[in-house]
């Protein structure tokens, strides 16, 4: 039984969670060796004739392709731009790929490039190369989208989860789980949509601030991971960083940001937010003296609004995400194993 | 998260776990048997803030982890029968029966579709007429009302390809089962408190009255928790079992009428199979002959076989109370979440579950 589960690709997979992971490991780590690709970054970091790139990819299939504050398209620029800002780069270049079902309608498809353009202007980073292949009517669900994108690195930068230490401080760049409780609640027509909206947005500009308010004080080295807690959401994305980094993530609950609405739609549907995906925060490992100063750079951007200090770096329980819950107790949180979804009782 | 609820106020919370300490004379052992409340307590980690003395048990209150492995090998043989649409809670999918899970059946080409409601399988049928949309039914009285609606809109609007799998249990004689089970010693029971807004706190005074088992309803909360803890304490230390509604902005004595005339339009009591407990009398519910139709099994002619539970899963135990997790050879090592052996390690609500998800040692 257990070999026929394995036999196959099953949703799981898919999910970000440990499925994963262990398909990544086991299957595709295996075949493919580039040092590059098993730092397991979101971006590839190359060193291109003297010149650090970061490299990233990442596919789309969200459904439904629009809903409450984005769309498919805006994620998929917004998604890639992300995830190399999160190696500190500046992004250069995006490409385009589509994969477009037979029948899909044209206005929708010009609905979605139009978004793509006005989420690259606003985000100043240009498409520069794409791609377009259609597949018969039932052999894709209406549209999948593809980016790739190159930035570049500041030399002074250095930005990977191996360099968390003890005594860092965890910061959170604004609330968690818009983006995942909207797709929810907008793919099963439930009621409270009307107050909730997918967080997505680009992120590199916040990034690049804080950056450059560091190099001009000379504390670059103090800025030492940055992470998008997308798939998985932030409990996930923090169990990463604990167990690639050998340390403990301390988190408090009460410092956590959560939108009224989300937080009711959570409460209502029995999710946790802490395992719903993000698609426009992120989460920042630093020294601690120089937490308050990059929570000022979040905060004068309108989508870092609501950040906050939400823990710290401690050597109690390596590998381990320890919650420090509002009413007083305390559990850990394991990664996301399987989709999240509401309780049946 | 930025916000101080009246119920999960840390000062609050402290005060009464500290009342909790001072009237805990004696080692004691609650249970709780509903899968929010298990879920809460983890989620809250109230087991951190609780004196050692006061062991928290869980009982059979997740419905996927009492739904037997032989359903759920019919369960994959409806979906593989041609022209089916198989609907479905989330939790269920992934469950494994002796040859593979829901989820298995969907990779080999099956149409499975996870639902949040039977209302959601009503549409899909309208969209579909020439499939028949079988909604797997588990759950207990919260659900089942919602179900009985789904039957009689069906009946009402004669959508004729839209049926049910009836394997919804409900819970007083789960819990008459276990009580009679004399290996089995808590001192107090958590009564669910979403089951009983249906029922009303009454349909559990048998427990205290021929039982004499202490017993409080309880809400979700961290401090509606912790007052049905303190409750149940107060009448261990009297020595004067009954029931103490400590849910009561939700539940009422008498509960939901108009729910259970529902339910009792649309079912029958049938006796039912259930993980761990076996066949208890009366504790499932099929569709009356009158609404024969939108009954799967008789539909379609299937047999359920009875299948003994996977080697080495303790599942069984477990949702009776008597093991821990941990004491379970398989759990962490060859059952985990993304390769389950038992239900209580799928749904996000079976203990295994929570114990993995929230640390396999208690902090
Ligand atoms: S750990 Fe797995 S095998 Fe063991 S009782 Fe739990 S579900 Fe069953």
């Amino acid at each position: 039984m257990q070999d026929k589960t394995q036999k196959q690709i099953t949703l799981d997979h898919g999910s970000g969670g440990s499925a994963s992971s262990e398909l990544i490991e086991s299957l595709f780590l295996e075949y493919l060796t580039d040092p590059a690709l098993h730092r397991m970054e979101d971006a590839a970091v190359l060193n291109i004739q003297g010149k650090k790139l970061a490299f990233s990819t990442d596919s789309f299939v969200v459904d439904p392709i629009f809903f409450p504050g984005g769309s498919i398209g805006e994620l998929a620029i917004n998604g890639t731009i992300n995830d190399l800002a999160m190696q500190g780069a500046r992004p250069a270049a995006l490409s385009l790929g589509l994969i477009i079902e037979e029948g899909f309608g044209l206005d929708d498809l010009e609905r979605i490039i139009r978004d793509i353009a006005d989420t690259c202007r606003k985000a100043e980073v240009p498409v520069v190369t794409g791609d377009t292949k259609v597949v018969p009517r039932g052999k894709a669900d209406r549209i999948f989208i593809n980016t790739s994108g190159i930035g570049i690195i500041d030399e002074a930068a250095d930005i990977s989860s191996s360099r968390i230490r003890e005594g860092d401080a965890v910061l959170l760049s604004g609330t968690v789980a818009d983006h995942g409780i909207t797709i929810l609640t907008s793919r099963e027509g439930l009621e409270f949509q009307g107050e909730l909206q997918s967080d997505t947005c680009a992120l590199h500009k916040m990034v690049q601030s804080i950056l450059g308010k560091l190099i001009q004080s000379s504390s670059v080295h103090a800025l030492h991971a940055l992470r998008d807690p997308t798939r998985g959401g932030l409990a996930t994305t923090l169990s990463e960083l604990a167990r690639s980094s050998g340390t403990c993530m301390e988190i408090f609950e009460a410092e956590i940001p959560i939108a009224a609405p989300v937080r009711a739609a959570c409460e209502l549907m029995g999710l946790d937010p802490l395992y719903i995906a993000n698609e426009g925060k992120f989460i920042a490992i630093a020294e601690e003296q120089h937490a308050e100063s990059i929570i000022e750079v979040m905060r004068s951007f309108p989508e870092g609004h609501n950040c906050s200090i939400i823990g710290k770096v401690t050597s109690n329980y390596p590998g381990k995400v320890v919650v420090h819950t509002s009413s007083g107790g305390s559990r850990f949180a394991e990664p996301l194993t399987g989709e999240p979804l509401p309780r049946i009782c | 998260m930025k916000y101080i609820d009246e119920y999960r106020n840390p000062d609050l919370v402290r005060s009464l776990s500290a009342e909790i300490e001072r009237k805990l004379t004696r080692p004691v052992r609650i249970m709780e048997v509903c899968g929010t409340h298990t879920m809460a307590i983890f989620r809250h980690g109230l087991r951190r803030i609780l004196p050692d003395k006061l062991q928290l048990v869980s009982g059979p209150g997740c419905p996927v982890c009492v739904t037997p492995p032989g359903l759920i090998d019919a369960f994959c043989r409806v979906a593989g029968c041609k022209d089916v649409i198989i609907t479905t809670f989330g939790d269920m999918i992934r469950v494994p029966g002796s040859s593979g899970s829901l989820a298995d059946t969907r990779a080999a080409g099956a149409d499975i579709r996870i639902v949040y409601s039977p209302a959601d399988a009503i549409e899909i049928a309208r969209d579909n007429p020439a499939k028949l949309v079988v909604f797997i039914a588990i759950g207990f009285e919260t659900t089942i009302p919602l179900i009985a609606a789904s039957i009689l809109q069906a009946y009402r609007e004669d959508i004729k390809n839209f049926c049910i799998f009836p394997a919804n249990k409900i819970m007083p004689p789960a819990l008459e089962t276990l009580m009679q089970d004399t290996r089995l010693t808590i001192d107090g029971l958590l009564c669910p408190g979403h089951v009983s807004i249906i029922t009303g706190s009454d349909a559990f005074s048998f427990l205290s009255e021929d039982y004499g088992l202490c017993c409080a309803v309880a809400g979700f909360e961290p401090a509606d928790i912790l007052l049905a803890i303190l409750a149940l304490l107060e009448q261990i230390n009297e020595g004067s079992p009954r029931v103490d509604n400590c849910y009561a902005r939700a539940v009422t004595s008498s509960g939901n009428i108009k729910a259970r005339e529902l339910i009792e339009e649309v079912f029958i009591p049938v006796d039912s199979r259930w993980r761990g407990l076996g066949t208890i009398a009366g504790s499932g519910l099929v569709p009356k002959q009158r609404y024969a139709d939108f009954d799967v099994t008789r539909r379609l002619g299937i047999e359920v076989p009875e299948l003994d539970e996977p080697p080495g899963c303790l599942c069984g135990e477990i949702l009776k109370g008597r093991k821990m997790p941990n004491e379970c050879p398989l759990f962490g090592k060859i059952c985990t979440p993304s390769a389950p052996i038992g239900p209580c390690m799928v749904s996000n609500e079976g203990t295994c579950a929570a114990w993995y998800r929230f640390g396999m040692e208690s902090i």
